[in-house]
């Protein structure tokens, strides 16, 4: 079992009139910004992942969202890149880079092995499509956001694996010299993760390429849903796939007495409006959620039959009280969160978790305070739950082969 | 004037290696009509009316409803291209044609690769010039009603307001309306509704006899692009339709046809 530490760096500022408020999506100006508390803001979130890391966390979870206040991080490589110098042992990993929105992968396959050398290769590469927020702020083609996807993705695989230089002429991408001179530690290539949370092709892709799998604070039925179609569908692409395929994000809080537990974690809804954050979700742009062709025809009709109309399988405008009753929030002193985790791990068996804490209004103190009450007593906990669950991350056993991973191979 | 409510023949057809959809009306010369940016689902006061004096040929574009969308196709260059081969095979030029918004970008990429295509052509709110003045309406930033909305002055005063933008929208107009936008999409999308080389490359058609109707409060396209049209096209004339919108074939249909009847005749 992994255990990560995850928030979404949100933009945090009292006087800006934006905290506790429902905005549209891409409807502030930045003319709310101040970069002398960007700059205090970025070195905080970097600071609580060092001591994380210090707490006994395994992994950094690291994203990135573009023009918009509830994730700071537009650039999740330097994060990353930051984190590979600064940090010793904590896997890297990114969910993920927004493939489509780069126009140069060539780029973007140089910058991820500087980070797995850097690290001495503990960088996971995680991929996404990006919604259509981060194509409408990068002026990116909506209509071949998929191809665009799958394109660099095979590109940048070969980048790292294919001796140079060769020339790549493809629909989206053309290049007449590919020969990058940064290739990845770990070999063939870094570990690739893909997150998702609506789409059942990227389900099906990802089981179909056997990378893991990270469900992103999805409530627990329709997240065992698409674990159980992601092992359906290894199982039709001819291998077993099990816990080190899955991986799963959830809000975990932890504090010294269920009162301030059960206070810090309201401010999980109460920071800048973030879509992704059950309960302060704001109001959804619909031009900028429906751009056209950046779901396909046939994916829209297997949502809206499969997961409903209300969008992350079900986990929009829930108040604070119905996310602790179904344990997508989860707060409370150390003794009666490790229960509540125990089942969640029980009841999806992943292989790896992050807790996504420190986000919304909560402050430097509060996140401190929960990352040292969940080393001293959860995690280690956890660890042993996981032993006895069996639960195993796809560093322990391979999730392409279902075989057991020697300590040998493994870099650090 | 008479109003001929005969629906259009509506047939499926392949054309540049494309099947489509055709719809063909009336009598008389042809008249090829390329529909805007929302779909081609509607037959309205100014198509029915153009349909008593000519043939009038309207093609859905391709990977608009009802008709395919070749992969190649991914700029309005090849758009333009494959409409050239559509005409070849229909065998109706020199012909007479009608560009409506996209349709009008299309037209002009066409007549600026084959002068000889058309016998005379009217533009009309037409995209693919970048103005010097003001900017094309973005309408990816919005939704389809609101994009459709934006495109009348005065809704409350055209006519046929409710068809084509309807308050309750039915689930055929919603899907002719998203294959629309994402055809529209894939040749439009960056740099956004226009080609920078355009004004140049019009130089090119000195013989061509050019209408070009321009509503005088045309929130979508600015009346500026209009403006460069006519500057670059040699034979071209521009009249503005007042109090009017982004679309004056629905906004103002009887001054509309009376404009393009006058100049077809």
């Amino acid at each position: 079992m992994l255990i990560g530490h995850f928030t979404e760096q949100p933009w945090q500022d009292d006087t800006s009139g934006l905290m506790g408020t429902q905005s549209t999506d891409l409807g502030i100006s930045n003319s709310h910004y101040d970069p002398l508390v960007g700059a205090g803001l970025y070195n905080r979130y970097l600071d609580e992942k060092m001591y994380a890391e210090e707490m006994g966390f395994e992994a950094f979870m690291l994203n990135e969202h573009h023009s918009t206040p509830f994730c700071m991080q537009g650039v999740t490589n330097i994060g990353a890149a930051i984190l590979a110098r600064q940090t010793k042992k904590a896997k890297i990993i990114i969910l993920g880079n927004v493939l489509p929105i780069w126009d140069d992968p060539l780029w973007l396959a140089e910058q991820l092995s500087m980070i797995d050398m850097i690290s001495y290769g503990r960088l996971v590469s995680g991929f996404v499509r990006g919604g259509g927020r981060e194509s409408f702020a990068h002026n990116a083609p909506p209509h071949f956001n998929r191809e665009r996807f799958e394109e660099a993705h095979d590109f940048i695989i070969k980048a790292w694996t294919e001796p140079g230089p060769w020339r790549w002429e493809g629909k989206h991408y053309q290049y007449r010299y590919v020969n990058p001179w940064a290739r990845p530690l770990q070999q063939p290539h870094p570990q690739i993760w893909i997150p998702s949370t609506v789409s059942v092709e990227t389900v099906k892709w990802t089981a179909e390429h056997r990378y893991p799998l990270v469900l992103l604070a999805t409530k627990l039925e329709p997240t065992k849903d698409a674990f159980q179609l992601y092992h359906d569908t290894a199982k039709e692409n001819g291998y077993e796939s099990g816990t080190q395929n899955l991986a799963y994000l959830f809000k975990v809080h932890v504090d010294e007495t269920e009162e301030k537990a059960d206070e810090v974690a309201r401010k999980f809804l109460s920071g800048v409006s973030n879509p992704f954050l059950s309960g302060n979700e704001g109001q959804v742009n619909p031009a900028i959620m429906g751009l056209p062709g950046h779901t396909s025809r046939t994916s829209n009709r297997l949502q809206a039959a499969k997961f409903g109309p209300t969008g992350r399988f079900g986990t929009n405008r829930r108040p604070y009280e119905d996310q602790v009753k179904d344990l997508t929030i989860i707060s409370g002193t150390p003794k009666t969160v490790i229960p509540k985790i125990k089942h969640v791990l029980e009841y999806l068996r992943p292989g790896s978790i992050f807790f996504w804490d420190g986000d919304g209004a909560m402050t430097h103190e509060d996140q401190m305070r929960s990352l040292r009450l969940m080393g001293e007593e959860v995690i280690p906990a956890v660890k042993e739950i996981g032993k006895e669950l069996e639960l195993f991350s796809s560093f322990e056993v391979d999730p392409a082969t279902g075989k057991k991973i020697s300590a040998e191979t493994t870099i650090l | 004037m008479a109003i001929d409510n005969k629906d259009p023949i509506e047939e499926e057809v392949m054309l540049a290696n494309t099947r489509v959809k055709l719809r063909k009306s009336g009598t008389g010369d042809p008249l090829l009509i390329l529909h805007d940016e929302m779909g081609n689902s509607n037959w309205l006061q100014f198509q029915k009316q153009l349909s008593e004096n000519h043939t009038i040929y309207s093609i859905s574009h391709p990977g608009c409803l009802g008709s395919d969308q070749p992969e190649w196709i991914m700029n309005m260059r090849d758009l333009a291209g494959w409409y050239l081969q559509a005409i070849d095979e229909l065998a109706i030029s020199p012909v007479n044609v009608l560009g409506l918004s996209i349709g009008g970008w299309i037209a002009a990429e066409m007549a600026v690769m084959c002068p000889t295509i058309f016998n005379k052509m009217i533009l009309v709110g037409a995209a693919g010039i970048k103005p010097d003045e003001g900017e094309i309406f973005d309408m990816f930033s919005v939704t389809a009603d609101v994009f459709q909305r934006n495109c009348f002055f005065n809704p409350p005063s055209v006519p046929e307001y409710q068809i084509v933008c309807p308050d309750d929208v039915s689930e055929e107009l919603a899907i002719e309306w998203e294959y629309a936008r994402e055809s529209t999409c894939r040749v439009s999308w960056k740099p956004y509704m226009y080609y920078a080389g355009l004004p140049n490359l019009l130089d090119r058609i000195k013989n061509l006899e050019t209408l070009i109707i321009w509503g005088d409060n045309d929130q979508i396209v600015p009346l500026n692009s209009g403006k460069i049209y006519e500057k670059n096209i040699s034979k071209s004339i521009l009249k503005i339709v007042k109090n009017c919108g982004h679309r004056p074939e629905i906004e103002k249909p009887d001054e509309f046809v009376r404009l393009v009847s006058e100049f077809l005749k």
